[in-house]
């Protein structure tokens, strides 16, 4: 679907767990994320706590939307 | 040598190890002496030829978050049985275990040289990623066709112990994309010659090497400036509104729901959760803003980091959907996201 987004023109960041399935399917960039049942969360965290960690996940997506990349650029910090 | 039983190690999922479902998807490595659950059958079609004097067991939610560690936990329990042959699945479609049986294979192949059988459905993950470390054969897409996988892979099994000439043809696995050097009866450079002149001349050839396709789409601009920007969401994650109304499947998802948050500040137990049968759903259930992250988008959205949030999302489940399904959800999808104006995208997966 990353993919089919950005053949469209709309610049996509994929924001997964698994990182070498999104490398394989080719997505361009990439945010890592937590877990699999839980990518943008912690239940071992208090709600406060994880909410923060959900917010800077999200600003480093927004941060690999602005950035301009020449081929598959995994953002892990 | 020929008359001793080989010896197999056999790397199974929490699930197919008896061990639990989702669930239990966070299981660290363990090990079992003899045959366990798929490997019984496994072991029954071998007949007295080989034993499988260990299983190893590994949750996939665990294998894939810790890699290297649970690889170097698994390879130290495979090599001091000193195996000839490591068995891993079969995983028929599911992604994270076809992902763990390629790279155990991968670590056995680099650190024990000694083969692999594998079982998978070309679209798993798996297959593009470790079919050049494992011997896969080529599974359906659902466990149904275990009682054809498993004679299959014994044949296989059985075949590389005793040393015989295997091919994809003769053994139903999937080529590795290894190169085999044989003499041909006319020179290399004639047959280039005699290829060129039927193609120029319009006349059927057969190319000796297909060329592999390798999908890429170049990466767009990026966005100028987020803080003018209407960024929209997409998820793989299965989250829907409570009740599921569009009755999206939990795998081999048909469809993918298009949904309104207009007003909407928090994903909440009451009001989403997911579809999605191929996780433990327990902490998406409880908040589906740990899959789809609104909450944290809307107050960026009302303090000026974005410029919007885009009103409609877009959720489908990507358990083992259909390649083919999802290009054709996307391509939809992607339409109607330029015709409201969406600048930018943010697809999250599990």
């Amino acid at each position: 679907m990353v993919k089919e987004i950005e053949r469209a023109g709309i610049p996509v960041v994929h924001m997964c767990t698994v990182v070498p399935i999104s490398l394989t399917v080719g997505a361009n960039r990439i945010v890592p994320t937590v877990a699999i049942p839980y990518p943008l969360g912690n239940p071992l965290k208090t709600p406060a706590e994880e909410k923060e960690l959900r917010r800077g996940l999200v600003r480093r997506a927004l941060r690999a939307l602005e950035t301009e990349v020449h081929g598959q650029v995994v953002f892990d910090k | 040598m020929k008359s001793d039983k080989f010896k197999v190690v056999h790397y199974l999922n929490q699930f197919y190890g008896g061990i639990g479902g989702e669930d239990k998807a966070d299981y660290q490595p363990e090990e079992r002496a003899g045959a366990v659950g798929p490997g019984q059958a496994l072991q029954k079609e071998m007949g007295g030829n080989g034993e499988i004097v260990a299983t190893v067991i590994c949750g996939d939610s665990y294998f894939n978050e810790n890699v290297e560690s649970a690889l170097s936990v698994i390879i130290a329990m495979i090599k001091k049985h000193q195996p000839s042959i490591v068995v891993t699945g079969p995983a028929f479609n599911a992604g994270r275990y076809g992902v763990a049986c390629g790279a155990v294979a991968k670590a056995v192949r680099d650190e024990l040289k000694i083969p692999v059988v594998s079982g998978m459905y070309l679209e798993n993950p798996g297959v593009e990623m470790y079919r050049k470390y494992a011997y896969i054969v080529e599974t359906s897409n659902s466990a149904a066709d275990m009682r054809k996988a498993i004679p299959q892979m014994a044949k296989l099994v059985t075949a590389l112990s005793s040393g015989q000439e295997v091919s994809p043809e003769t053994h139903g696995y999937l080529l590795q994309g290894l190169r085999k050097n044989y003499f041909h009866a006319e020179r290399g450079a004639k047959r280039a010659v005699d290829m060129l002149i039927n193609k120029m001349g319009g006349q059927p050839f057969v190319t000796e090497y297909p060329m592999p396709f390798f999908d890429r789409v170049a990466p767009n601009m990026p966005v100028a400036d987020v803080r003018k920007a209407k960024i929209a969401l997409v998820t793989s994650g299965g989250i829907v509104p409570k009740g599921n109304p569009d009755h999206i499947e939990s795998s081999s998802a048909s469809k993918y729901g298009k949904y309104d948050i207009t007003g909407v500040k928090d994903l909440t137990v009451e009001s989403f959760s997911t579809a999605h049968g191929g996780y433990d759903p327990v902490y998406a259930n409880q908040d589906a803003d740990r899959v789809l992250p609104v909450d944290v988008l809307v107050e960026m959205a009302a303090n000026g980091e974005i410029g919007s949030l885009h009103r409609y999302f877009y959720s489908t489940v990507g358990n083992g959907t259909a390649v083919a399904n999802s290009v054709t959800f996307a391509k939809k999808i992607a339409q109607e996201l330029l015709n409201d104006g969406v600048n930018a995208v943010i697809l999250t997966s599990t």
